[in-house]
């Protein structure tokens, strides 16, 4: 390419966009002096960046929101984030130890040891407890819904004493999940975990696991497995458990 | 942990672009938190000293396309988001006739010719990191440029001949 041949379509974008050979721009000059009518598309050209500048750029200035920030699954590396996980280290194996007896059921393998280490890592979590608080509670609901695929609701649990603080999301082992947190007047908390299932569209009786001081109660329902989560004693964690099963199917 | 701060300083920029992808305040936040988890779900995918930035907008273009194809099989997923759409637009009175014309233009047009204009206008991406991001030949993305930048040129002409062309 030389300073004589033909200016081409590709070559009169790049010099709108600057990304022009430095050599070609005298013969990109001379065309545009020679014929009006492409120097004035050009010029209309270079006016859709500066305007698309214009629309946009003040994104670029807005704080970022604590939701946008950081990696969501590890947040702030504080000494109690380092505590929770090796916590839920020594759970994650005395619980896969504590069920290995368990009846090999695919929909739910796995589901309370994976909402037992969700909850041990988020619920003693002070700073940033969820991603999304429930302030935000339909966008929450909308976000998790579309990110497992099917309509997720957040149960109201204020008849048990419990109200939601909020939820995030989690990647699973077969894909995302969701986590919403539940705090009582004296900030006990319970996390309720629900991810999507293999086969979808059945439904399990209640099952209990435990290790250590967290009780899950986990289910089966629909589209959704199910793993409510807390260092309650079974009884206790049992009344909340029916209590969102009843506000998932008033 | 070195890693918490890997995505920070691109955020600002994923959430413009979103925004101009979607014209929607709350669908690109949403957009943008999906592709940040996705990112961190795959981090280990990314080969460490390649484009970063690349990488990130590649996210969430895939995400953006999965998105709309989730929508039209799924329309109570639809029906969700209407109040989202409803969102007051950014483009007000005082920005002018000419930028709201071309917000609506952009709206206008298909999506593979907005992402390319948005990544070289807005982004100042080169062609080849455009064509690197998108998956596609840097011969596709000049011939989407070029159809984005006339069309636009053409409805904005359209949109206000009486005021432009007083002479």
């Amino acid at each position: 390419m030389n300073n004589q041949s033909p200016v081409t379509e590709t070559e009169l974008h790049a010099y709108i966009d600057e990304q022009l050979e430095p050599a070609r721009c005298a013969a990109v000059e001379a065309y545009l002096a020679d014929n009006p009518a492409e120097a004035e598309r050009v010029r209309a050209y270079a006016r859709q960046n500066e305007q698309l500048h214009a629309l946009f750029d003040a994104t670029l200035d807005e704080p970022v929101p604590e939701t946008l920030r950081s990696n969501p699954a590890r947040r702030t590396p504080s000494p109690m984030r380092y505590a929770a996980l090796l916590a839920a280290a020594v759970v994650g194996g005395a619980l896969g130890w504590a069920l290995r007896g368990e009846e090999p059921l695919a929909t739910t393998a796995n589901l309370p040891q994976q909402a037992a280490l969700a909850h041990v890592v988020y619920a003693p979590e002070v700073l940033h407890p969820v991603e999304v608080s429930a302030s935000e509670e339909t966008h929450l609901v909308n976000w998790l819904s579309k990110r497992l695929g099917a309509p997720v609701r957040a149960p109201q649990l204020s008849d048990a004493g419990y109200e939601l603080v909020g939820g995030r999301l989690l990647p699973g082992a077969d894909g995302p999940a969701a986590q919403f947190m539940y705090q009582d007047a004296r900030g006990n908390r319970l996390t309720l975990y629900v991810r999507t299932t293999a086969d979808g569209n059945r439904e399990t009786a209640f099952r209990y696991a435990q290790e250590s001081k967290v009780g899950v109660f986990y289910w089966v329902d629909g589209p959704f497995g199910y793993a409510l989560s807390g260092e309650l004693e079974r009884p206790q964690l049992l009344r909340v458990a029916e209590s969102v099963y009843r506000a998932l199917n008033p | 942990m070195r890693d918490t701060n890997l995505f920070d300083e691109h955020i600002p920029r994923l959430r413009r672009y979103a925004r101009a992808l979607t014209s929607d305040r709350n669908q690109a936040d949403d957009l943008v938190q999906e592709c940040l988890a996705r990112a961190w779900e795959k981090l280990s995918l990314w080969r460490r000293g390649s484009d970063l930035r690349a990488w990130l907008f590649t996210i969430l273009h895939n995400l953006y396309v999965n998105d709309l194809r989730r929508r039209k099989n799924h329309p109570e997923l639809l029906t969700l988001d209407d109040e989202a759409l409803d969102a007051p637009r950014r483009a007000t009175q005082e920005d002018g006739l000419g930028l709201r014309d071309l917000q609506a233009a952009l709206d206008r047009l298909p999506l593979e010719q907005r992402e390319v204009l948005l990544l070289v206008g807005l982004e100042e991406m080169s062609y080849e990191e455009v064509a690197k991001t998108l998956g596609i030949p840097v011969g596709t993305v000049m011939s989407r440029l070029s159809r984005a930048r006339e069309r636009l040129r053409t409805q904005l002409n359209a949109a206000g001949p009486a005021l432009r062309r007083v002479k």
